[in-house]
């Protein structure tokens, strides 16, 4: 090499070693920073772990399903931390059994969701023209029908039961994830980096994989956090009239469509579950919002 | 004479839009040696950058030819075509979007390598050929781990060169390879790529509309207005004696650096017009100050007026025939 | 009545972020006379733009903060200014023109509206007057009147900048501060607005102060040049004194980093290494670590003002004989 090309070996250089960050830990240490985020993401570990350990916790036959009549609509006590619901069970058992249900179904749903709608919105994205035309019109038409009343006509046409569930509120949710993802493929496509690889001779399958999905994420972790409460919400709203989880498997809303008929004489039995509800739902908001905030490019110094 | 390595035919590229059809690129013709470089230079949307482009077949010429070493790429197919990027390659303006943010310094740098098999992943070998050329390029060992957004814009665009030389091309579109740096850098890194063409016998396209930067580092300069090149001559006799309106007033505009030099300025009346299905005759014919009835009517062919220079223009040819 | 229109003094703007503070501005000085046009010049980060905004008191806070120093406007200390009698001088003593004409019009309003906006806040005529001007103004920027019902999209780049320069004309300012008011316009369109600007300052003797890292532009539209690196004006002479005898290093630098179009260089003199880490700058004198000739006291020993000649200062220990340069400079 010829002397007088400058090479910066010579130059004193600022200590840019030792912040060698990649992108994404750069947003764990902004979302570290965001007390809101963090109380949320808490929260979650907690409920995760709570769902995990259930068995352990409580057994599932003995507490959660056995009924025990001559204990029915008990107080919060020492025994029964959050009291009894009307056929005696224990109700903070049956809360963390059905956490296990409604984080399941949130999770999986939302997976059946981001994986369908996702692979379709990247196609559209990527591809554009007719097969773009072809897919989000297709898209259109399933997002003119009201996510929960298809949901509920799969559910009734397949039967109610677990699968069935998340099945149906899976694809209820797939055009919305297509969207994401197609608008966000559509703005990284445009970027140089995607010539520059193509020009480097790269198949059409390593730019989706290697440059364009790990650059369309963003938007769809922070959708896929905030659709988890939605799943949740839609999975309670479900079994609260009966279209969810049979019976006696306990699951959040059917659990408040239960209790509804001793509103007044004991409370508790629709108030522990609510609050279940609302807690998980404020929680993966904050996280969600939280992860927006730390994903944004436009907050980047 | 030295051996051509590139030669384009009649190059057109249109894009459809709702408004009609775009004449990006509008019947280019030009041949270049091995190892010159040729400055194309115009104005934005004149499409210098298309036509880079469309010679690297990242987008498909709408007509014409492209002969790289004599074999005609316009017909090649995919396959034939990655082969073929390991001789032909680019550099981007831009430093930062050109660089996917979420990959290192080496892995931005040995992708090429991986993908054309060059060396095998994640071998000792692959992380020499990576250091090698980032030595080569002036990076520092130690930012092999870095990303590229904790970097700057000069030290991004040497990620960008490395890359582009990792599968030793012959060949190399420049595409504003100094616009978005700032001066001191901008210096830096013209030095670079005139030290890697003389090491490595390189042959540059050199795309800008900086007209002092390609002055500095081009043989042949061909300027480009509204999708055609209306003048194209050695860098010196066109500065000399540029002959075309429009390239006497493009270098009449640039404001240089010196407090001696008054030149008279060519000041042009009205912007650039709308590439979208243009009216036949001369493109400039609408700005130009010595337009006649014949430059709204017919299109002026690029032609050879002696010592390699080439200029369309109705006003110079009748200069000529008088 | 003083004979400078603006006197910066011992300015210091740093931005605080999560990446530690950034010293944008570091003791600036400048002087600039009633219809002078200074030309301030230097790369990415040297601090042009921060001290143009803290001209206007337009440093976003957070993260930006004026720490100390003093801007005479007129005499006043603007930084001793309310809000509100500071918001009577933007757009109307002092406007200021953006580097993007894209994105600093609103796309929603005429061009009209937006020239007579400013008018009809700073000189209390009636929207029917304002517009009367407002066409006025297009016309001497070069646009007909008629145009004044357009939108901006329908106007070309720039088109669109000569409408920036109407709306910033628009109250006759005594001082127009423009930051890189043609970057992102073609060369031919660029001399077409670089001749309008300098015709109207002629014609309204608007002092200006013009931020840009083109020294051909500095050489044709300047009467002063400011050089500056990490924050500091290092270099402020007369455009003469400047272009016939650059002194900094820097400046030197710089002159040796452009491509000539009328010498024939083989290879560019660039200066080595980068713009240094605002967040950590170098001690001594700022430019030290990527200076040909900086000896060790240049790490340790700030330099100070040493007047050359008059109207010509320099920050850099040759001149103050502490040093000598490894070559004639």
């Amino acid at each position: 090499m010829s002397s007088s090309v400058t090479t910066e070996k010579d130059t004193n250089l600022k200590s840019q070693a030792g912040k060698k960050r990649s992108q994404w830990g750069e947003v764990w240490r902004r979302l570290k920073k965001n007390h809101m985020a963090m109380i949320g993401l808490i929260i979650m570990i907690i409920l995760i772990l709570l769902a995990v350990f259930a068995n352990q916790i409580a057994d599932y036959e003995e507490v959660a399903i056995k009924q025990n009549t001559a204990n029915r609509l008990q107080g919060p006590s020492r025994e029964n931390w959050l009291g009894t619901d009307n056929f005696g069970r224990d109700i903070f058992a049956r809360i963390i059994h059905g956490g296990r249900i409604s984080l399941m179904v949130g999770v999986v749903a939302v997976g059946i969701a981001v994986l369908i709608g996702g692979t379709l919105g990247a196609i559209a994205g990527f591809y554009g023209g007719r097969v773009d035309n072809l897919i989000m019109r297709a898209m259109d038409i399933f997002l003119a029908i009201p996510s929960i009343l298809l949901a509920i006509a799969i559910v009734t046409a397949l039967g109610a039961n677990l699968f069935n569930l998340m099945l149906a509120i899976g694809i209820s949710s797939i055009p919305g994830y297509a969207r994401i993802v197609r608008a966000s493929v559509l703005t990284v496509k445009d970027q140089e980096f995607i010539e520059a690889a193509r020009a480097i001779g790269a198949s059409d399958f390593r730019i989706i994989t290697k440059h364009i999905i790990p650059n369309a994420l963003a938007p769809v972790i922070v959708q896929g956090t905030l659709g988890v409460a939605t799943a949740i919400l839609s999975t309670a709203g479900l079994s609260f009239i009966g279209l969810g989880v049979p019976k006696p498997r306990p699951e959040w809303g059917s659990m408040l469509s239960d209790g509804r008929t001793y509103l007044w004489e004991a409370s508790h039995i629709t108030t522990f579950p609510g609050l279940a509800i609302v807690i998980t739902i404020l929680a993966l908001n904050l996280l969600g919002d939280g992860l927006r905030d730390a994903l944004d490019p436009r907050l980047k110094q | 004479m030295a051996e051509s390595i590139l030669k384009v035919k009649g190059i057109k590229k249109y894009f459809s839009t709702p408004k009609g059809m775009l004449h990006a690129v509008d019947g280019v013709d030009f041949e270049m040696e091995k190892g010159e470089t040729l400055g194309l230079v115009g104005e934005s949307g004149c499409g210098k950058s298309t036509i880079g482009r469309v010679i690297l077949r990242l987008l498909e010429p709408t007509e014409g030819e492209i002969y790289f070493e004599d074999k005609n790429i316009s017909q090649l197919n995919k396959k034939e075509m990655i082969k073929l990027r390991r001789d032909m390659q680019i550099i981007f303006q831009d430093p930062f979007s050109s660089l996917n943010p979420r990959l290192s310094v080496s892995e931005i740098i040995a992708e090429p390598l991986i993908i054309h098999n060059i060396v095998k992943k994640k071998n000792s070998e692959l992380e020499k050929e990576v250091l090698r050329l980032m030595d080569l390029v002036g990076l520092a060992k130690r930012l092999v781990n870095a990303y590229p957004h904790e970097l700057d814009g000069g030290r991004r665009q040497r990620i960008g060169i490395a890359r582009a030389l990792a599968l030793r091309p012959k060949f190399i579109v420049a595409d504003e390879p100094v616009s978005a740096l700032d001066v001191s850098i901008q210096a830096q890194i013209l030095n670079l790529l005139q030290d890697l063409q003389e090491e490595l016998g390189l042959t540059y396209l050199f795309i800008t509309h900086d007209l002092s930067v390609v002055k500095h580092i081009s043989d042949n300069i061909a300027v480009m207005y509204l999708g055609k090149l209306v003048e194209k001559a050695p860098a010196d006799e066109l500065f000399r004696n540029s002959l075309h309106p429009y390239t006497q007033a493009l270098l009449s505009a640039i404001p240089v650096p010196s407090i001696k030099s008054k030149r008279e300025r060519i000041i042009l009346k009205g912007e650039i017009t709308s590439p979208i299905d243009p009216k036949p005759g001369c493109r400039f014919a609408a700005r130009c100050n010595y337009a006649m009835d014949r430059c709204f009517k017919e299109d002026p062919e690029l032609t050879e007026v002696g010592n390699n220079h080439l200029v369309a223009c109705f006003l110079v040819e009748e200069k000529a025939n008088n | 009545m003083s004979d400078n229109i603006l006197e910066i003094k011992d300015l210091v703007v740093h931005y605080i972020t999560d990446e530690g503070v950034v010293e944008a501005v570091n003791g600036l000085n400048m002087t600039l006379k009633r219809g002078e046009t200074l030309g301030l010049v230097g790369e990415t980060g040297a601090g042009k733009t921060t001290t143009a905004l803290s001209i206007l008191r337009l440093v976003p806070n957070p993260p930006g903060k004026i720490i100390s120093g003093e801007i005479h406007f007129d005499g006043e200390n603007l930084l001793e200014l309310s809000e509100e009698e500071m918001r009577s001088i933007r757009g109307n003593k002092i406007s200021m023109i953006f580097q993007d004409p894209m994105t600093s019009l609103n796309p929603v309003m005429t061009v009209g509206e937006q020239i007579a906006e400013g008018i009809e806040i700073h000189q209390g005529l009636s929207t029917d007057e304002a517009m009367e001007k407002a066409h006025e103004m297009l016309e001497l920027v070069g646009i007909p009147r008629e145009r004044a019902i357009d939108y901006p999209h329908q106007f070309s780049g720039g088109m669109k900048q000569r409408v920036v320069i109407a709306i910033a004309l628009a109250c006759n300012p005594s001082l127009l501060i423009a930051d890189e008011p043609t970057t992102a316009l073609d060369v031919t369109i660029q001399a077409q607005v670089l001749e309008l600007m300098r015709n109207l300052r002629e014609e309204f003797n608007t002092a200006m102060i013009l931020i840009t890292h083109d020294l051909g532009i500095v050489a044709e539209t300047c009467d002063k040049v400011a050089v500056m690196y990490a924050g500091e004006v290092i270099e402020y002479a007369t455009l003469e004194q400047l272009f016939e005898n650059p002194k900094h290093p820097y400046t030197i630098g710089l002159f040796g980093s452009i491509p000539s179009l009328e010498h024939d260089v083989e290879r560019l003199k660039p200066i080595k290494g980068l713009m240094p880490d605002p967040t950590n700058l170098p001690s001594g004198c700022p430019f030290h670590p990527r200076c040909s000739h900086a000896q060790d006291i240049c790490k340790e020993r700030k330099p100070i003002v040493t007047n050359i000649e008059e109207g010509h200062m320099v920050k850099c220990l040759i001149y103050e004989g502490v040093i000598e340069a490894k070559e004639v400079l």
